[in-house]
């Protein structure tokens, strides 16, 4: 396969970047799209130009890092992978492919295709865990939970905080990471005594990181890789109006 | 600044104001539908006066109509602050932007629709809330009751007011067929039970309520309606 990729390339968080045309040849239909990358990399290499900085790590679409924002849609064209698990196959000969960071006030650009995304990691400290004591781990049994309250919190959890809602939110929102990050707590007996603290705390942190508000579009829903739903973010509404207009306890 | 103050300026906050007051819109207009409607039973404006009559001498209503105001300066002023504190949450834009792929035009558009909406309305107020209001209605009908029919039938001789009205129906019926849905969720009320009755009553009730207002005008310019 031949194909033209227009690429954003930054210098830094403080410089101004453009969109650069590249072009690269003989690439294998079964590479990935990362894989692609590390081939330009290399060409780019062996010309001594810099290469493309982007980010990326498990490779298996578990860790949430790779982060590109591919024609127009995070991770590319398909539904429900990461871009590592995107392979070239979804692309015809001779297409021009546009690669963008994510997009968002909360997540400068470092370099390239890098983001700073620790907006997240401090959205997380603000309240997305629970206090235990420390000692012997408790019977798994001691606390019953029904099926479909722990199946809920599991798809929750499946979240890996790719920021893919946040770039393709046309407001830039964070709120299905937020709110996924809040339910799989929520639903669960252990999160309940920090639950109308988490809430508060966390989306505190969320506003002040300068993320966008939600309009209820879905397109975060429908690109997201793990299928988190938008009734996370319902739930996380519910729990914030609990919080704030029939709890007592003040953050 | 005070618990509810911080509330009411946080980002879900701010959507639950537009949550609410868009509700609150939703109720009125299936009211105002139901009321114009009146004009269908082609009677000469018999009834639809006689509800013009009981609208204007209705304490209550003169009330709401204030809380309506209200309502509908909140959803305004709300959604300007959210579109500006969005437009800042992306600083740069995308070269490339596939939002088709994703969701709805109109779910994306909703400040636009809003905004026709709202140009709309200037007419459509001066048309006849300002005429029955203050300027006075000129004209009785037969049981001596303001003739708020023929204000509207006058009005709707003008083939450009029945293309406005036309065209902002549109926008409206838009504008409900994502807010109806959207305001549920963002009032957390989204269930698995229910979320599917909700969207299909929002797209029934968008649809309803937009094809009969467009109607009216259109049998009034086409004298379906004398």
């Amino acid at each position: 396969m031949n194909l033209t990729l227009k690429v954003w390339r930054q210098k830094n968080s403080k410089s101004a970047g453009k969109l650069v045309d590249y072009q690269v040849s003989d690439i294998s239909p079964d590479m990935s799209f990362l894989e692609m990358f590390d081939v330009l990399n290399e060409q780019l290499i062996n010309k001594g130009e810099e290469p493309i900085v982007f980010d990326h790590d498990c490779r298996e679409g578990i860790c949430g890092m790779c982060s590109m924002f591919i024609n127009g849609r995070p991770h590319g064209p398909k539904q429900g992978i990461t871009t590592c698990q995107l392979h070239m196959r979804s692309f015809k000969d001779g297409d021009t492919i546009v690669v963008e960071p994510w997009r968002a006030a909360a997540f400068p650009v470092i370099k390239d295709l890098a983001t700073d995304r620790s907006s997240f990691d401090r959205i997380i400290a603000a309240g997305g865990f629970i206090s235990v004591n420390t000692g012997n781990a408790q019977d798994a049994n001691a606390l019953p939970i029904p099926k479909s309250q722990a199946d809920a919190a599991f798809e929750a959890a499946a979240c890996i905080a790719c920021g893919a809602c946040v770039a393709t939110c046309k407001n830039a929102s964070a709120m299905l990471f937020v709110s996924a990050k809040i339910s799989q707590l929520a639903l669960l007996p252990q999160g309940q005594p920090e639950r109308y603290r988490r809430v508060q705390s966390m989306v505190a942190q969320m506003d002040a990181e300068g993320f966008g508000n939600c309009t209820n579009t879905r397109a975060c829903e429908a690109e997201c890789p793990k299928g988190i739903s938008l009734e996370n973010i319902a739930r996380m509404n519910r729990d914030y109006y609990a919080a704030k207009f029939v709890s007592e306890e003040e953050v | 600044m005070s618990s509810f103050g911080k509330a009411f300026s946080s980002s879900i906050g701010k959507k639950v104001v537009m949550g609410i007051t868009g509700l609150f819109l939703i109720l009125f207009l299936i009211v105002h539908c139901f009321l114009n409607s009146l004009i269908f039973l082609n009677d000469g404006g018999e009834t639809f006066n006689l509800g013009a009559e009981f609208m204007a001498g209705n304490w209550a209503i003169r009330a709401g109509e204030i809380v309506l105001f209200i309502g509908l300066i909140l959803h305004i002023v709300q959604s300007a602050r959210l579109t500006y504190d969005n437009q800042k949450a992306r600083p740069v834009k995308y070269a490339a932007y596939n939002g088709s792929a994703n969701s709805k035009w109109y779910s994306r558009s909703m400040g636009l629709l809003g905004t026709l909406l709202l140009i709309f309305l200037v007419v459509h107020l001066s048309n006849f809330w300002v005429v029955s209001r203050f300027t006075g209605i000129p004209t009785h009908d037969a049981n001596n009751r303001e003739n708020l029919y023929a204000v509207m039938v006058e009005s709707f001789q003008n083939i450009w007011i029945v293309v406005l009205y036309v065209l902002s129906m549109i926008s409206l019926c838009y504008h409900l067929l994502h807010g109806f849905a959207s305001a549920f969720q963002t009032m957390g009320w989204n269930h698995k039970k229910y979320a599917p009755v909700i969207k299909s009553v929002g797209v029934w009730y968008s649809i309803i309520i937009s094809v009969l207002f467009a109607a009216m005008p259109i049998a009034i310019y086409t004298g379906l309606i004398n």
